[in-house]
């Protein structure tokens, strides 16, 4: 597939991915929509190119990892999930239901594909850099990917990370920011300003990028040259994102980041989402 | 049912203590809004910190402006308020004897949705074990309003638990709480019933079911899990001597495993604990999760007729 072709898919991936975590959000009368729908383009990218998986086998030792930090935005992951066929698409519907495989928040245990539990910020990247570490370790060639959000980089733990992933050369965990400047009380800003957080992660010795996390063409760009970098470094990307991105009465609300839209408020997302041309 | 959530009662009595001693201050951890700590935040400023999601640094915020005469609130939820800062608890309030409040909402099961790793389940027992630690739940929406206010008079550590849902009235605006002293809402001489916080309304509903069968049933409000009243407890073991607890917790190291303590030291007396059956919880309906674990009015029935049997 050519490049220009390849980003035309991703979007429309995206976009599915967008109308999925939204039906699931309105099924179950709670979640957080703002957070998956910041995240969707990333998560295209990565599902439906970047990562090297098997769904019909998920726990290949070979296969690369995915480490979803900000454990809250689960609709976005399990959409990529169902997209991608590790469970019946039907599932979606049981998002935080009784005995579904879809909790609230991540639960490796019972559903396949999450490589770990998360929902605690901060704490997922501790994992990512143990999951990097044993790939250097066993010779196995996988990488691993974490997403974290903005706010939740004020968590002390994910710099202690960052200085093991650095430490241990882990150049084959890529970390990717999803920088909405927003969180549950506030944007970031108003809440605890995260400043410059790509110079951050620099300036802790990790290679990294800043790009528009909407911008299709960017992100495959970007994938690309960190899967071809040979420096050892662990790898970030900082995308510059919006949070409730294509429903326009989400964009930039700080209400959206954990509340279920009603069915009126639900048909019109579908509707913007639907109408956005890639 | 009418009723109200205790994080409600809670951000209320915040703000009202907030206006009258300015030596007040709330450290938020970025869930203000979820534990109702924005109208401190609006109309005093000046009082309010928040840190961001860093729950480590907001116990030692708190415990530094503790030692300059502030009485810092920390607010959070209950998973985070005991687990991710327990080890700042521990080292920098509850060693140092600082006066440091741990608010905390989403107690025990309530955020039934989230699933289990917002769940609280084991945040009680975790602080009584650290010396010098406090450890409240109020039964309702009156009794929470009351404990908060105690717990700014109170001069040391107190963990206060909250829950999200509301949660029926048991009490009216008059009623009176002493931190470590049990409520007595019902006295009986067939069975105490030794309950705490939410499930306070099935604890009553069960007393009320056995009373209507013939039997005397006493039922105690522990909202204080440590400091125990021992004298309520002694007084249950030497008048009574059978014992049924029932909480929204863990039934280790939370009230079960306190009035177990004190009766096993006692050499007499027998206790049925009701509560949850050392697991987590998961996405599931509130009273699902309830009944999985046995904390309904039916098992309360049942196990206090296993006794009398
Ligand atoms: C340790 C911890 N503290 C608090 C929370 C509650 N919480 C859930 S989401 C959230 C805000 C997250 O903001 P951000 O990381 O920026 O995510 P996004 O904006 O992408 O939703 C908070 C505070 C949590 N899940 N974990
Ligand atoms: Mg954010």
């Amino acid at each position: 597939m050519n490049r220009n072709d390849k980003a035309v898919m991703l979007r429309e991936k995206a976009r599915e991915l967008r109308k999925t975590a939204l039906i699931m959000i309105h099924t179950a009368g709670s979640g957080h929509p703002g957070g998956s729908l910041s995240a969707a383009d990333f998560m295209a990218a990565l599902y439906f190119d970047e990562l090297n998986i098997r769904p019909g086998d998920p726990t290949w030792p070979d296969r690369d990892r995915f480490v979803l930090s900000k454990g809250h935005v689960c609709p976005i992951l399990y959409s990529s999930l169902a997209l991608r066929e590790y469970f019946p698409y039907e599932t979606i519907y049981t998002l935080r239901k009784q005995g579904s495989i879809l909790q609230g928040h991540p639960d490796m245990k019972v559903c396949p594909g999450v490589d770990i539990s998360t929902g605690s910020l901060g704490q997922g990247l501790s994992t990512a850099v143990g999951m990097a570490l044993a790939g250097k370790r066993d010779g196995r060639s996988y990488r691993v990917f974490c997403l974290v959000g903005d706010g939740e980089c004020q968590e002390g733990q994910i710099w202690e990370a960052v200085q093991s992933a650095v430490k241990y050369e882990l150049d084959n965990l890529v970390i990717i920011v999803d920088n909405n400047n927003l969180q549950n009380d506030n944007t970031c800003d108003v809440v605890m300003p995260t400043g410059d957080l790509r110079f951050k992660f620099e300036a802790f010795g990790c290679e990294a990028y800043g790009i528009d996390g909407h911008d299709m063409d960017q992100i495959v760009d970007v994938l690309e040259t960190i899967r071809e970098s040979e420096k050892k470094l662990p790898k970030v990307v900082v995308g510059k994102t919006v949070k409730g991105k294509g429903v326009s009465f989400m964009e930039n609300v700080v209400m959206w980041h954990g509340m279920a839209p009603d069915k009126e408020q639900f048909d019109t997302a579908m509707k913007e989402v639907e109408e956005v041309t890639v | 049912m009418t009723g109200k959530a205790t994080r409600d009662a809670y951000g209320e009595a915040i703000l009202e203590l907030g206006r009258e001693n300015k030596d007040i201050y709330v450290v938020d951890a970025d869930i203000g809004k979820s534990c109702k700590t924005v109208p401190f935040s609006r109309e005093l400023p000046g009082q309010h910190v928040n840190v961001g999601i860093a729950e480590q640094n907001a116990c030692g915020v708190a415990a530094g402006l503790a030692t300059c005469g502030k009485i810092p609130f920390v607010t959070t939820y209950a998973v985070f308020g005991s687990m991710r800062m327990s080890e700042q608890i521990r080292q920098e309030v509850c060693y140092p004897k600082l006066n440091v409040k741990i608010a905390c909402s989403h107690g025990g099961f309530t955020p039934a949705n989230d699933g289990a790793s917002h769940q609280g389940v084991e945040d009680m027992g975790v602080l009584r074990s650290i010396p010098g630690m406090t450890v409240l739940m109020p039964a309702d929406y009156y009794a929470a309003k009351k404990l908060v206010k105690a717990a700014a008079d109170y001069k040391g550590a107190v963990y206060l638990r909250f829950t999200r849902d509301p949660v029926p009235f048991i009490y009216d605006e008059d009623a009176e709480f002493e931190i470590g002293k049990a409520y007595k809402l019902k006295e009986g001489k067939d069975v105490a019933i030794i309950a705490n916080g939410d499930i306070m309304s099935v604890a009553l509903k069960a007393a009320e079911e056995l009373e209507a069968k013939g039997h005397s049933v006493r039922l105690l409000d522990m909202h204080t899990i440590k400091p125990l009243d021992e004298e309520a407890v002694n007084a249950c073991i030497d008048e009574i001597g059978k014992i049924i607890t029932v909480e929204d917790h863990n039934i280790l190291n939370g009230l079960g495993s306190a009035v177990c303590e004190m009766v096993a030291e006692k050499g007499k007396g027998i206790v049925k604990r009701i509560g949850i059956r050392d697991q987590f919880g998961e996405s599931a309906p509130y009273e699902y999760l309830l009944e999985k674990n046995g904390i309904t009015v039916d098992n309360i029935v049942k196990s206090a007729e296993r006794m009398f049997r």
